[in-house]
């Protein structure tokens, strides 16, 4: 095995992709849990709803249109679910949640079958982002690092919301203690309303950033559903670092474990995760010290 | 301007309260006491619609109160809670910010120059995480973003609970201002001399009803009253 520093730059990169991509889909689902205690397992499901909407537009509008318009989309989903479902278990308790959005897996995966069909859909990265940079001693495709642009950016953009705004107060006050911000006269329910649609629209944007890379399946949403929870659990809990340090970690030992050892791949992230429960059983970041 | 009246309340199973009546007047202090585990923290708990009323009635101004904590504080009830809740992710600043934006603008009676006035040790604390105060500037700080809602009627539980006497002194005396300007309070708390120094109002609540009323002036003459249900 070659292990010049190509590879190493290479693989690093590829890992980076992946976190990203990791990482829209673990913020709205942890910091949706950290303000409501609200399980969505169905989060994985939007993610596969937004590849099926953008790639469904990039065949008529061409990629932007569906880069655009796939998280809207999602959001607009997520409003129905919010409105139809989960307003009504907010109270009901986690097992009621859990079977209730596990079910919606189902629900939203055969909703794709019969609109899509069970053929993989593939759409081509957009003209601008296409062919590749040389960097680090390699040829890298320049959609993969859009990808990883993308979500260091979303990333910067939530961090400056979380902790320079009123809203990012409200939302951090609402996750230390909800009872305490609704007595101070914050509306915790509405705040949830609105971070739950901007998970939505995350996990929606996840997908159609991701449409082009892989082939667009309807059970592409169950397959990322375990490495989110994966994340969401390692990085703590409710918290933004939380999130971007599941991602990391998650995308680097997926990736170099994946090449290394290639026998291991499978079991490392699983041990890591039981580590990671044994010394700090609340994650690495959690938004509850 | 509160009234409770036959009010049921509890956690889960348990019932706690049972049937307890009473009234806060505007612009007067009452004070709450009664034994540990009496249940005057289930009735603060009960008016600000963490605990559902299971039966009985709550009124302000003789309008049925608001269900949730949410609507309970928008109609001008503030609330501070035996463990204080300040915010650990949020700066002092924030803390206060959090009800000043929401509650006050600059012809508010309570600006956040105004609280600091009152509690300059905040001043100096601004940037500070909210869990880096000492326990006496966590509760400056409770009551700071309590008065920052504008309330027509604050509720103070315990609020010299595991403070140092010459701090015990400040909360009093700055009780004491806010008293003289009119403000309604509730105050529930151990330490009876404190209390009754302080409230117009008292009543003894013991297994969840309501067992004394009277002035503050008869509590402290009452020695049989005070033996009996307070144990002083
Ligand atoms: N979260 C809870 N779950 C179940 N029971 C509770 C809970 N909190 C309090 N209780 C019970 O309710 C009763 C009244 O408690 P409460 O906190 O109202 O007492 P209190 O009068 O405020 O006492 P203290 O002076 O110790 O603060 C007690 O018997 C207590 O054990
Ligand atoms: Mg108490």
């Amino acid at each position: 095995m070659p292990l010049d520093p190509g590879f190493w730059a290479l693989q690093a990169l590829n890992a980076l992709q992946l976190s990203m991509l990791l990482f829209l889909l673990s913020i709205g689902l942890t910091v949706i849990f950290g303000l409501m205690h609200f399980v969505n397992l169905a989060h994985g499901s939007l993610y596969a709803l937004g590849a099926y909407v953008a790639a469904a537009l990039a065949t008529v509008g061409g990629y932007w249109t569906g880069f655009f318009l796939a998280p809207v989309a999602v959001a607009g989903m997520g409003i129905l679910l919010y409105s139809g479902l989960i307003r009504r278990m907010r109270k009901s308790g986690p097992m009621a949640q859990v079977l209730v959005t596990f079910g919606l897996i189902f629900a939203l995966l055969d909703l794709t079958r019969i609109i899509w069909g069970d053929i993989a859909l593939a759409i081509e990265v957009p003209s601008l982002l296409a062919g590749r940079v040389s960097l680090f001693g390699i040829d890298y495709p320049v959609y993969r690092l859009f990808i990883i642009a993308l979500g260091f950016a979303i990333f910067a953009a939530l961090a400056l919301v979380l902790k320079r705004t009123q809203i990012g107060a409200m939302i951090r006050a609402g996750v230390d203690n909800d009872a305490m911000a609704a007595c101070l006269g914050i509306n915790v329910e509405r705040l949830f309303f609105i971070v739950f649609c901007v998970g939505c629209a995350l996990a929606g944007l996840a997908g159609a950033v991701a449409a082009p890379l892989l082939s667009v399946t309807p059970d592409m949403g169950l397959q990322i559903l375990i490495p989110t929870l994966i994340v969401i659990v390692i990085g703590g809990l409710g918290s933004l670092q939380g999130a971007i340090a599941g991602s990391l970690i998650f995308g680097f030992v997926q990736t170099f474990g994946a090449v290394l050892a290639p026998q291991l791949a499978s079991v490392l992230i699983y041990a890591l995760l039981a580590a990671v429960l044994v010394i700090r059983p609340m994650g690495l970041f959690p938004a509850k010290g | 301007m509160l009234d409770l009246t036959s009010v049921a309340s509890g956690y889960g199973e348990t019932q706690v309260l049972h049937g307890l009546s009473l009234r806060a007047e505007q612009g007067r202090v009452l004070a709450v006491l009664g034994r540990n585990g009496a249940g005057k923290s289930t009735t603060l708990k009960t008016i600000m619609g963490l605990l559902p009323t299971r039966d009985g009635t709550i009124t302000l101004d003789g309008q049925p109160m608001g269900k949730t904590p949410y609507d309970i504080a928008r109609m001008g009830i503030a609330y501070v809670p035996e463990t204080r809740d300040i915010f650990p992710s949020l700066s002092v600043r924030e803390n206060l910010e959090i009800t000043a934006r929401r509650f006050g603008d600059k012809d508010s009676p309570w600006t956040m120059a105004r609280v600091l006035d009152l509690f300059p040790r905040l001043g100096e604390r601004m940037d500070n995480g909210g869990t880096q105060l000492s326990g006496g500037e966590q509760q400056m700080l409770a009551i700071a973003r309590a008065l920052l809602m504008n309330p027509r009627l604050l509720i103070l539980d315990e609020p010299t609970e595991g403070l140092a006497p010459i701090i015990v002194k400040l909360i009093h005396d700055k009780l004491m201002d806010l008293k003289r300007e009119g403000l309604s309070m509730i105050l529930v708390e151990q330490n009876f001399g404190f209390a009754t120094s302080l409230a117009d109002d008292v009543v003894v609540v013991s297994k969840g009803q309501v067992v004394w009323t009277g002035s503050a002036d008869a509590i402290r003459a009452d020695e049989d009253a005070q033996h009996k249900w307070l144990g002083v």
